[in-house]
């Protein structure tokens, strides 16, 4: 049986690590390399850089910054932020990356989904859906340019189409949880997890080792993705991981 | 000498030398027959589709040059990909003829309950205890990404499983000549050292880090 996954999740900008990180034993805190090592020997399964770098320079700083570490850490690695074209995508996993996240660029052309399947294939493919609930559907909402916009798609409806058009993973944050620490979004998560037969990385509402727990239970997440909480040594990953072995979840 | 990975044109080198180096071995990745036949060890790295992996290596005659190493004395390791194409054919995307250097043949996973491709941490159960790749290494969880596995014929062939529905083939071996289904060098520290026992078959010593 699979192991269910922690992965961190880091915002890099111009090579930098952003969003408060707060590591008083790391030389540089703001260096992705340093801290995804950090991640690593802390036993993280797996992580997530977002580059949200605006420039085109800041995005040849993110493939210099994906050398290094994958010469530096012994676990898979995504990253996503800003790629619209399978040229991006091989760049990117041929200086070392496991895995490619795309977002909006997927919801405006579907097919970068496919052609990135059938180059490099499925398993590097992670279709990231940034999900709210619409009142007036009675169901989420994708929405597009990092949650300011909103797409006029189901979200249940994408995912599948994800799938079918050769997605390997869905990277599901939730925009109601995200930010609120009460734990992450069960309903959403559950609904994509039964409806795909792709692995579910539950994202957004991550407080504590028990909100963990729920998503892998009632939530039947494959993975579970967190930032603020592991930046600010809220919770170590060893902690973590450990308080969910006692309740029973299978983690390495 | 040093520790050749073998270029044809498929997969991530760079995580796999870097991670070869980490261990204080040399590396140098080569599509040259003399050079690789000349190495301490060969890996044979993939990512990719069978069909695709063997025309490229038919394409650079390095499929011949892969079965003089696992014929001869050189340690040769397969990782994910290039372990399944040791194996003598595959019905992925078509049947095609592998490099028959163990024989066996991959199939597809059936699905069911279970997701396809199996992908993430997965435990291996050693079944050839005596392995040099084991030794003192404890049973653990290595990093699996594949949606096809391998059915041996020989039993023996087969050194670890891991249970994803079935038993899958995780580890392979017989003489010099290695498989392994995960990345060894995205899973960890027991990935890490599981490279590790490989590299020392060369005979050399390895640097002691600790993951």
């Amino acid at each position: 049986m699979l192991a269910k996954r922690i992965i961190p999740c880091l915002d890099v900008k111009d090579g930098r690590v952003v969003k408060g990180v707060n590591f008083v034993n790391l030389r540089d805190a703001g260096d992705p390399v340093e801290l995804a090592a950090l991640y690593d020997r802390e036993g993280a399964d797996e992580l997530v850089f977002l580059d949200i770098s605006a420039s085109v320079e800041g995005r040849a700083t993110m493939i210099e910054v994906v050398r290094q570490t994958a010469g530096e850490i012994t676990i898979p690695f995504t990253v996503g932020g800003g790629i619209s074209h399978v040229d991006d995508m091989k760049r990117i996993l041929r200086a070392g990356a496991d895995k490619i996240g795309i977002n909006t660029a997927a919801v405006v052309n579907p097919q970068l989904i496919s052609e990135g399947a059938r180059r490099f294939g499925s398993q590097c493919i992670v279709v990231a859906v940034d999900a709210k609930y619409n009142q007036a559907w009675g169901e989420w909402e994708v929405y597009t340019h990092g949650g300011r916009t909103p797409s006029g798609i189901r979200a249940l409806q994408w995912v599948k189409e994800a799938e079918t058009l050769g997605a390997g993973e869905i990277l599901l944050t939730s925009m109601d949880a995200d930010g609120t620490k009460d734990g992450f979004d069960l309903p959403l998560t559950s609904a994509v997890s039964g409806l795909v037969g792709i692995p579910v990385i539950a994202s957004g509402g991550a407080g504590t080792s028990e909100h963990f727990h729920d998503v892998f239970t009632s939530g039947k997440a494959d993975a579970g993705l967190a930032a603020t909480i592991f930046h600010y040594k809220e919770m170590t990953i060893q902690d973590l991981k450990m308080d969910l072995k006692q309740k029973g979840v299978e983690i390495r | 000498m040093a520790i050749a990975i073998v270029d044809y044109g498929m997969g991530n080198l760079h995580s796999v030398s870097k991670a070869v180096e980490r261990l204080g071995y040399e590396t140098f990745i080569s599509s040259d027959e003399g050079e690789i036949l000349a190495a301490d060890g060969v890996i044979l790295p993939g990512v990719g589709a069978f069909g695709d992996a063997m025309e490229h290596l038919r394409q650079s005659s390095l499929d011949v040059t892969v079965q003089k190493v696992a014929a001869g004395k050189q340690p040769l390791l397969g990782i994910c990909l290039g372990m399944q194409l040791l194996f003598s054919s595959s019905e992925e995307h078509g049947t095609h003829e592998g490099l028959g250097i163990l024989p066996g043949s991959v199939v597809r996973f059936t699905g069911g309950d279970y997701k396809v491709p199996h992908m993430g941490w997965n435990k291996l159960q050693y079944r050839e205890e005596n392995s040099p790749l084991f030794t003192g290494l404890v049973e653990g969880y290595v990093y699996f990404v594949h949606s096809y596995h391998v059915l041996p014929e020989v039993k023996t062939d087969v050194l670890a499983t891991t249970d994803y529905g079935n038993d899958v083939t995780a580890i392979v071996g017989r003489d010099s000549v290695f498989g392994m289904q995960f990345h060894p060098e995205k899973s960890g520290e027991l990935g890490m050292n599981l490279l590790r026992n490989f590299l020392k078959l060369t005979g050399k010593p390895s640097k002691e880090v600790r993951f």
